[in-house]
């Protein structure tokens, strides 16, 4: 666990398609893998050329995401996201 | 949905985390005029004409009325005319007298789809 | 309006299908139009349209099936699942097109459920169509904040020694889980273990059944 890879999603809350879901904005998780490059969604939804990205497949507790409202803090969601939306961060307080 | 709150950002179909009620079981076979949007979204993308995000971009604009009120291939084929559209695969013009010519054919899907 | 529909022929001399009858609708005739339009226009043909519909149907959890059937009963060909499964599935003649695929295997501590919050992004090309409730806003909402109370409603409850991996398909991947091989088939054929892969339980909402309920 101490060589997993932290990022923070960044918190932002643009008008327009993205493929960032709100609930996990904000929210620290740790890479699962590294896919891509991958062209950016957010141009390609406008009929855009798309800039190639890395893809991250991060993975976030629940008790991270959902707090204590959390059905099983143990348990864990996976999403892929793309790089522009990740800033690398320090692991999380344990819940 | 928001009536009580300010609008934060959050889109109406990024539904992650949110309330709902019990998971609906019922299950419909496809219709043929169904398989046929499904085809034309696959097809007309494959071929660059736009991408499955421009589709979902559309589908999102739409809002969520048209996400409770239609189902999900008539959602489908107004967000593929839109791409092609804007593709400039062809004219609203062009479009707009089809329909007419279609629905001329016959008043049911059988006889429009006939020429 | 009743029809009997052996007697009910289009012009074409062909049996109506049953949605065919029905008043036309404004999304209907946006259809024809815009599939005639896209003939003309040389995008594609009837024929290249028809081709990808029957493609389409062909398509079914049995594919999904035979491929976990043979994880189970392959070390070689599980390994190569686990690390390329677009690879592994098209080795064994699957046309999933472009498709990006991910396998999520399930073990005595691990339970993998797949969900789309944004959409509805499903393994279509190796599992055909996604069923409707895959579809609806109850499980895009809940299965990433309550997963097993939503396994639940599907019958499947985990011990809490199991671990619950939600996978969210945001964006270019989609997963095929690999349920757990039930016990007591350890002599059993791969086309048999086939039989017992649903495709609920390649999504994540159910479990392979067991021998007995074959």
């Amino acid at each position: 666990m101490s060589d997993r890879q932290y990022m923070r999603v960044r918190a932002d809350m643009p008008p327009g398609h993205v493929r960032t879901p709100s609930y996990l904005r904000g929210k620290i998780g740790w890479v699962e893998r590294t896919l891509g490059p991958f062209p950016n969604p957010e141009q390609l939804a406008y009929g855009l050329n798309a800039q190639a990205l890395p893809l991250l497949r991060v993975r976030f507790s629940m008790a991270e995401v959902w707090g204590e409202a959390s059905e099983n803090p143990a348990d864990t969601i996976d999403a892929e996201i793309y790089s522009h939306w990740l800033e690398p961060a320090e692991a999380p307080h344990a819940p | 949905m928001t009536d009580n709150h300010p609008f934060t950002g959050q889109r109406w179909h990024d539904m992650g985390g949110g309330a709902a009620g019990t998971i609906p079981t019922g299950q419909h076979d496809f219709s043929l005029w169904e398989k046929r949007v499904d085809a034309l979204m696959i097809i007309a993308s494959s071929q660059g004409h736009f991408t499955v995000d421009g589709l979902r971009r559309v589908l999102e604009d739409m809002g969520e009325e048209a996400f409770e009120t239609m189902t999900y291939y008539e959602r489908w084929i107004a967000a593929v005319n839109q791409n092609l559209i804007e593709a400039g695969v062809y004219t609203t013009a062009e479009l707009a007298q089809r329909m007419t010519a279609v629905a001329a054919r016959g008043a049911t899907y059988g006889e429009a789809a006939s020429e | 309006m009743p029809h009997d529909h052996h007697d009910h022929l289009s012009p074409s001399g062909h049996p109506y299908r049953p949605d065919d009858d029905h008043p036309l609708t404004y999304w209907q005739q946006m259809e024809i139009a815009v599939r005639e339009l896209l003939i003309e226009k040389g995008v594609t043909t009837a024929a290249a349209i028809n081709a990808q519909i029957e493609a389409m149907d062909a398509r079914s959890p049995a594919h999904g099936a035979a491929v976990v059937a043979r994880a189970w009963t392959d070390p070689d060909f599980r390994a190569a699942l686990l690390e390329d499964a677009s690879a592994a599935t098209r080795g064994m003649g699957f046309d999933i097109g472009p498709m990006r695929l991910i396998a999520l295997e399930n073990t005595e501590h691990i339970h993998n459920i797949v969900v789309c919050t944004l959409c509805s992004c499903y393994p279509r090309n190796l599992l055909g169509l996604p069923p409707d409730w895959y579809k609806s806003r109850a499980y895009r909402s809940r299965t990433v904040k309550e997963p097993r109370k939503v396994l639940a409603e599907f019958g499947v409850t985990l011990p809490d020694t199991t671990t619950v991996h939600v996978h969210d398909s945001t964006a270019d991947m989609r997963y095929v889980v690999i349920p757990q091989r039930p016990a007591g088939t350890d002599e059993w054929h791969v086309d048999d273990l086939a039989k017992l892969v649903t495709r609920d339980s390649m999504i994540g909402t159910g479990l392979a059944k067991s021998p007995d309920a074959a």
